[in-house]
């Protein structure tokens, strides 16, 4: 008997040194992509973090401790303000994107038999084409004498041009729900994929309706890829500067706007890196809001 | 029945409408580059070739794209060596934390890129580097990194590993193991990566405008040229070459990541 536990402990010791020396190899294999994504994130994200405690003189940076970039912040209303917008714009394309794209994923999984791979490709070439491009191309469509307006000019739909289309709020949602359309349809589509077809039957052949069907059964269980959908839309979007610049006007304006002229114009390089570090905070609340959020939604539909 | 089919009817017709939403944008540019006038207003004045012949003569253009070209060749030839050995060290040996890994790796992706490129700029300003098409790149490398071992991780996945034991057993070493069995294997994943890396560094703006220096990378000279009314047509000409030339590589990539040859286990999307 101790022999046998003796020749088992042998065995699954010669078994952790194989399986350890795997692991080394595994990470050795790693280490390359892990150093570069180290030192090109984790340290630059360390020097922001150093630079938002320092402060702008001119065209120096004065190396001491101060708390005023952040003080800034909320001393000057206007920074405040432009953040809320920002916020509040985010969750609109958010919404937005995520309403229009979830009944596209839903096509794609349910009601397309075959060739689901073109859609799939379909949905996600204009994601890969030129970002400035397309966000250009909203401006000629959108502008005063743009596409639309022109358009419906001359088939004298309208005598004058619209003015409301371009350089606002609306302008930014419209271009960033168009920017981010593949980013939301992807994961809800794969979370439909996953459904198991047969809990939809059984709740159809219990005698629930297709809407009650969907409502009780689809959508919670596509949940997951809605959350993942809705984030993947909000973090980046907030952060962006192209889209308020081309389309939105003075009324579109958002914070990455702010941050970007801190590296232009304004050259304050440690409000930038200060305002940076507000805004990502206050993404990181604002996403785990909405987590603690569809939490509680989801004990409701339970 | 007759219901279910009509439900069926509106999500096909809403599809198309997507799909145009999508699109129209795109379209936007292709036709007015055509169009003998100025303005980009209705109605078209007729066909023309000179946006496009005015492009042939711009020097700026002209340096722009070589130096897009050689941030882009570079850019998807380092990350998809970094995403292949990334890739095999997740997919064929077994790690503790390996998931904590990926995702560390995965951070580029859900950080907004403005952050990341006034981090790097802070960084290479403080640790006195010159911003030069090297700093554009390594800025895209952080980019590219991700998708490049995304693609490469679904792609080793989908064979199976008793091909390389196969070989190994019979004598081969871990090098040309590698080179005579899965290199062949994971060709489309290598290829769909590189495709897929190149048009990403191609078309990347952000970080370009935070990190380049003197030297105009191809997105960066169309937003000089934005200011410029006189200039649009021919913005518009060349965004429908770059839109064009990107849907094809695209396509391919997609294709050939999609497709290819499926070896034992099925490959993830």
């Amino acid at each position: 008997m101790p022999s046998a536990a003796f020749e088992q402990s042998l065995v699954s010791r010669i078994q952790l040194r194989f399986r350890r020396s795997e692991a080394v190899r595994g990470y050795t294999l790693l280490s390359p992509t892990l150093t570069i994504i180290l030192l090109g994130l984790l340290f630059p994200l360390m020097i922001l973090v150093t630079l938002s405690f320092w402060k702008q003189e001119y065209v120096d940076l004065i190396q001491t401790f101060t708390l005023t970039n952040y003080a800034d912040f909320f001393r000057k209303k206007i920074y405040y303000l432009i953040l809320y917008r920002s916020i509040r714009i985010s969750l609109l394309v958010m919404l937005v994107t995520v309403l229009l794209a979830y009944p596209l994923a839903y096509f794609i999984a349910f009601h397309v038999k075959w060739n689901k791979m073109i859609w799939i490709i379909l949905v996600t070439i204009p994601f890969w084409t030129s970002y400035l491009l397309r966000v250009f191309s909203w401006k000629v469509i959108l502008g005063y004498n743009g596409v639309i307006n022109s358009g419906l000019m001359s088939l004298g739909i309208i005598a004058e041009p619209l003015e409301f289309l371009l350089y606002n709020p609306i302008a930014v949602v419209i271009t960033l729900a168009h920017a981010w359309a593949a980013v939301a349809i992807l994961p809800i589509y794969v979370s439909l994929e996953k459904i198991d077809r047969s809990l939809i039957e059984a709740s159809r052949d219990l005698g629930e309706s297709a809407f009650m069907t969907f409502i009780r059964v689809t959508l919670p269980l596509s949940l997951p890829g809605v959350i993942a959908a809705s984030l993947l839309v909000f973090i980046p979007t907030v952060g962006d500067y192209v889209t308020p610049s081309l389309v939105g006007g003075t009324r579109g304006i958002m914070i990455g706007n702010i941050i970007q002229s801190m590296f232009g114009k304004a050259l304050n390089w440690p409000l930038g890196a200060a305002l940076s570090i507000i805004s990502m905070i206050t993404v990181t609340l604002v996403v785990c809001l909405l987590l603690g959020a569809t939490q509680l939604f989801r004990k409701k539909v339970a | 029945m007759i219901r279910t089919r009509s439900r069926l009817n509106t999500l096909t017709v809403y599809a198309v409408a997507y799909l145009i939403f999508l699109y129209a944008p795109v379209a936007v540019l292709p036709l007015f580059s055509f169009n003998d006038s100025q303005y980009i207003t209705f109605p078209l004045l007729g066909f023309t070739f000179k946006w496009y012949a005015q492009l042939a003569d711009s020097q700026g253009l002209q340096n722009a794209l070589i130096n897009s070209l050689k941030v882009g060749l570079s850019v998807a030839f380092l990350s998809t060596v970094l995403g292949i050995f990334a890739a095999k060290g997740v997919t064929r040996y077994r790690m503790r934390r390996s998931g904590l890994l990926i995702s560390f790796i995965m951070v580029p992706l859900v950080i907004p890129e403005i952050i990341l490129g006034i981090s790097l700029l802070m960084t290479f300003s403080v640790g006195g580097i010159k911003l030069s098409l090297i700093t554009v790149g390594i800025g895209h490398l952080m980019l590219c990194t991700p998708f490049s071992m995304l693609v490469l991780i679904s792609r080793m996945e989908g064979f199976d590993k008793s091909y390389e034991e196969a070989a190994q057993d019979l004598g081969e070493n871990a090098w040309w193991t590698f080179w005579r069995v899965t290199f062949p294997i994971i060709l489309p994943g290598v290829v769909a990566s590189f495709l897929l890396t190149f048009t990403i560094s191609f078309d990347e703006f952000i970080l370009a405008f935070f990190l380049a220096g003197t030297d105009a990378t191809l997105p960066l000279h169309i937003w000089s040229q934005l200011r410029f009314p006189d200039k649009l047509p021919s913005v518009l000409a060349l965004g429908a070459i770059i839109v064009m030339v990107s849907t094809v590589v695209i396509f391919a990539a997609e294709l050939i990541r999609r497709g290819g040859v499926d070896l034992g286990n099925k490959s993830k999307v």
